[in-house]
């Protein structure tokens, strides 16, 4: 055991230097050929398939897992490919829990899904190792289309314009393309620099060009973009964090989940990366569970969540759940913030209250509980930051603080579209459903430029 | 506890369980093995006349078909008979025979299609106290090219004249073994009877070619770029083996003519249903050739249990019990009718059923009902094929259920009839019998 893990406070290097590659490795490591054909004989090909009307960008699962049964990984990431052109990372990222092998009939059946991800991963990965372009481009049509974020949503939507023929310019804030795939997914969701390989991969299509560093409201306005493209499409995700509205949130030690989960992604040495000997993680979701796994994995000694509900609110799947507690973090419910426990600024310790469910109305019972902690994660939501909207004349329209849309991705704004996160709709906030609102979206800015037969 | 001491011929061994003239029964080495691990007898690898030995191929001989676990469903080869010495061979028969008596030595035998050959080569292996010889008629790869094996067994007339010779000149009890390569198995079956033979063994390997390899273009298995046909056996031959059986048991020309059941056995069921269908004992190779020779002990262990459970004393009471049932298609009851049933609480909504029975067969199963997921049979449309029986990947979830004489047929409209009529006697047979009704 390293001695590293017994210093106070934040602090780097709390594992031996050759631990970290091992803690962060694959999740789900990739199956062989072997392995993937003997699991694709699990699938019964079934008719009109759940497991098909599960997934939101609708993959023909059952057709591509018979093409990695019958040895045809290629025309397998086609198929896949086809309805979802990040096919390769939501392989890795969905909680396929929750959407196609909750509803395999084998799962229904004796609790064992076929593994629809690991599977979509082997015959994606094959392609991709191969970089084989399914897509060919369309003929160009003329028409320029600005995209406004290089997230899934983004890049999904970019793609189906390039394969339609048109130019597509993607204006990305941050100075890497990939949104939260590469600075939000856990790091052992998405080994080996896969976002960028796929990034890479995407733009092979042709036709897309990114320029990083450009932000919206800041570099340029939507009412410029407009005036200087045929179509818009917004795909900004959630750029805001909630706060915690506590007292003490401002002691050093404090953080959004979300950044020290960037900072982790974007970290090229994670023996260096600092983190607290007790670690407290507020809220309940798939970031909450994240940075606390990851928190361990980088040595923590004592990592808890602190969630204000009971289990079954909490929306990180039970699988997700179990994952924390295999790696040893702690989930506590019931219990809320209530200030933050500072030494000279610095945290030493949560002041959290227990909570109950009073007339449907969530309550503090008024009984506290101090827990000690060095550092104090806020995973407790994030927001859309709706500013660099502004400055554009007649505005888009928000409903619930998100942009509204109609079902093909229509913003109230004539010529802009969005889709993604940072829309309000039915969809989930998951990857795979910002690529199929990306997709969507596309489609429907296509119709739109070339109704009439005028391509 | 159920006995399961096989008479077979007049040879004896402690249970029906022989081990196939083939690979595993080509050396005092490996039968040796094969009788400590519990198999009840062999029939030692086929051996030739006096002179050099065969030779084999020194690539491949072996191609195969797999599931998708790579479990191995069909074994093919190239192998020709025994390429060791004769006398090597006999007298490795003898001191095996003598190290283990309660056990059954059966010699396998093919020599060129000539008295002589036969009259020379009789004595040697009687003279090793074997219990009987087995002519191997079936090989269906290079040895039938020399007009032995299968070129003989697919001739009737020369199927009886060679079974004669070895009658005349030997004591011990003859075994032929057929091939399957040939339209109508009971006509070397009959030949072989006529010719006095003492029982009938069967399948040998079914000519085949396993696979191509579509980078070469070659067939497999390959030898420098060739193939030829092999001979294909192991669990994907056992449907087709036990047809043959059973029509050769239920041949009035060759009834009671013992019967060794060989093809694709490799449990304990599998001999059941052998036997049941008239094989006297049974013979196996490709499920020794994969597992190993313990798989024996599985078998004993099922057939004991097995006969156990349904109260089974001696083989006598299962061998041939099944015969009397097979019969042909025009005495089938046209008046038995029955109809899929759903069992809802096993179906697990996979759909195939649907698929199967609306795309192919008489859309006699509903996919949505009122706007659910729903699977069903109607009634009205079902023929009762047993297609979606088959398809589903749960068991026992879709059974055929009979209709009781006296209900309505939804589909035909008409009541099922409490009596027995068949095609003889159908109106729309041309040449029915009796007029119906
Ligand atoms: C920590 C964490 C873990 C997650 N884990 C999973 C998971 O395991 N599985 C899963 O399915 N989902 C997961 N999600 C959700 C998933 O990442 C998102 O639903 C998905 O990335 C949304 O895609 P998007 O394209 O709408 O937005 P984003 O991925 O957020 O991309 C938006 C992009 O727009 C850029 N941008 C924003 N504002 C501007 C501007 N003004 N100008 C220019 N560019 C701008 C951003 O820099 C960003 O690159 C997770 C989310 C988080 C936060
Ligand atoms: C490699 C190999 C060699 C064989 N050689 C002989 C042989 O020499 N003589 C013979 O009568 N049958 C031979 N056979 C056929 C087997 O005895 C047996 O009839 C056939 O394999 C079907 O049984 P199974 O399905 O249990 O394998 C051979 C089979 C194999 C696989
Ligand atoms: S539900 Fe399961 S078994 Fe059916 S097609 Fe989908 S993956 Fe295959
Ligand atoms: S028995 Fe045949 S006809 Fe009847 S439902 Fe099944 S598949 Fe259809
Ligand atoms: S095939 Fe079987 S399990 Fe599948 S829907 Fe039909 S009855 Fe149900």
């Amino acid at each position: 055991m390293a001695a590293g893990l017994f210093k106070e406070g934040i602090a780097p290097g709390r594992l031996p230097t050759t631990q970290y590659a091992d803690n962060f490795s694959d999740l789900h490591p990739p199956l062989d050929r072997h392995e993937a054909v003997v699991e694709a004989d699990r699938c019964y090909f079934c008719y009109d398939a759940p497991c098909m009307q599960a997934c939101p960008t609708s993959i023909d699962i059952p057709l591509f897992i018979r093409q990695i049964a019958t040895g045809n990984p290629l025309g397998s990431a086609k198929t896949i490919l086809e309805q979802n052109i990040l096919g390769g990372m939501c392989a890795r990222v969905c909680p396929t829990e929750t959407l196609c092998e909750e509803v395999c009939v084998r799962e229904v059946a004796e609790g064992k899904p076929v593994q629809i991800g690991r599977l979509q991963r082997y015959a994606t990965d094959v392609a991709m190792a191969q970089d084989k372009q399914f897509f060919p481009r369309a003929a160009p049509t003329g028409k320029k289309i600005a995209v406004v974020g290089a997230g899934p949503a983004g890049l999904a939507c970019a793609h189906r314009l390039a394969v339609k023929g048109h130019d597509v310019t993607i204006y990305e804030a941050k100075p890497k393309a990939g949104g939260l795939n590469e600075y939000g997914i856990a790091a052992y969701k998405s080994v080996d620099g896969f976002a960028q390989a796929e990034v890479d991969y995407i733009l092979a299509v042709g036709g897309i060009t990114i320029q990083n560093g450009k932000a919206m409201g800041r570099d340029f306005t939507l009412a410029e973009l407009t005036a200087s493209h045929d179509a818009v499409f917004l795909g900004m995700g959630l750029a805001g964090v909630n706060a915690l509205g506590g007292e003490g949130e401002e002691a050093q030690g404090v953080r959004d989940a979300v950044d020290f989960i960037a900072e982790l992604r974007q970290a090229s040495d994670l023996s260096s990366l600092p983190i607290g000997r007790r670690v407290v993680v507020l809220g309940g979701g798939m970031t909450a569970i994240d940075a606390a796994v990851q928190a361990k994995l980088l040595g923590a000694e004592e990592v808890t969540i602190c969630y204000r509900r009971g289990k079954e609110s909490m929306n990180a799947s039970t699988y997700e759940q179990d994952l924390a507690a295999a790696n040893g973090v702690t989930i506590r419910h019931w219990m809320q913030p209530k200030r933050i426990v500072g030494v000279n600024g610095v945290t030493v310790g949560i002041e959290l209250e227990y909570t109950a469910v009073d007339g449907g109305r969530l309550v503090g019972t008024g009984e506290t509980l101090t827990l000690a902690a060095d550092q104090v994660f806020k995973a407790i939501g994030q927001s859309f930051d709706a500013a660099p909207l502004n400055g554009s004349g007649p505005s888009v329209v928000l409903e619930k603080g998100r942009i509204k849309v109609d079902e093909e991705g229509r913003t109230s704004m004539s010529k802009v579209w969005a889709g993604g996160d940072c829309v309000v709709d039915a969809r989930e906030d998951l990857t795979v459903a910002a690529v199929a609102a990306g997709r969507d979206a596309a489609e429907s800015i296509h119709r739109t430029l070339t109704a009439n037969g005028r391509a | 506890m159920a006995d399961l001491s096989s008479n077979f011929v007049g040879i004896k061994s402690p249970n029906p369980f022989w081990l196939a003239s083939a690979p595993p029964t080509d050396k005092a080495y490996n039968v040796e093995r094969a009788f400590k691990a519990g198999w009840g007898g062999v029939v030692w690898k086929t051996l030739g006349e006096e002179g050099p030995p065969v030779v084999n191929v020194n690539g491949p001989r072996y191609g195969a078909i797999w599931g998708a676990d790579r479990r191995l469903l069909g074994l093919n080869n190239i192998e020709l008979i025994t390429d060791r010495d004769l006398y090597v061979n006999l007298r490795e028969i003898k001191q095996v025979k003598k190290n283990w008596p309660d056990r059954a030595l059966v010699v396998s035998l093919m020599v060129p299609c000539v008295e002589e050959a036969w009259k020379a080569i009789l004595p040697l292996v009687e003279e090793t106290e074997a219990d009987g010889i087995e002519l191997n008629f079936g090989c269906p790869h290079g040895m039938s090219e020399r007009g032995m094996g299968a070129a003989v067994g697919q001739v009737p007339e020369y199927v009886e004249m060679v079974v004669r010779w070895c009658k005349a000149n030997t004591r011990m009890p003859v075994i032929t073994k057929l091939t399957p390569n040939i339209s109508d198995i009971r006509k070397p079956a009959r030949a072989a009877h006529a010719g006095g033979t003492d029982a009938v063994s069967l399948i040998n390997t079914i000519n085949s070619i396993t696979g191509v390899n579509l980078d070469t273009f070659s067939p497999e298995p390959m030898i420098d770029g060739k193939g030829t046909h092999g001979g294909y056996c192991g669990p994907a031959v056992k449907p087709i083996a036990m047809n043959m059986v059973a029509e050769i048991a239920r041949d009035p020309e060759t009834a009671g003519l013992p019967i060794s059941g060989i093809g694709g056995i490799t449990t304990w069921r599998d001999a059941a249903e052998f036997m049941a269908l008239g094989a006297g004992n049974v013979q196996v190779c490709t499920a020794a050739m994969t597992y190993g020779f313990k798989v024996v002990q599985e078998m004993i262990a099922g057939l004991e249990a097995w006969m156990d459970e349904k109260g089974h004393r001696t083989l006598s009471d299962v061998i041939g019990r099944a015969t009397p049932n097979v019969t042909d298609w025009q005495y089938l009851n046209l008046n038995y009718v029955a109809k899929a049933k759903i069992n809802q609480d096993l179906c697990i909504k996979c759909g195939r059923c649907h698929i199967a029975c609306e795309d192919t067969s008489h859309q006699a199963i509903t996919s949505l009902v009122d706007g659910a997921r729903h699977f069903e049979v109607m009634e009205e449309e079902c023929v009762g094929c047993n297609l979606c029986v088959n398809v589903c990947p749960v068991e026992n979830c879709i059974t055929m259920e009979p209709l009781a004489a006296g209900t309505l047929d939804k589909r035909t409209g008409e009541v099922v009839k409490p009596v027995y009529a068949n095609w003889t006697t159908h109106p729309n047979n041309p040449s029915a019998q009796v007029a119906a009704e």
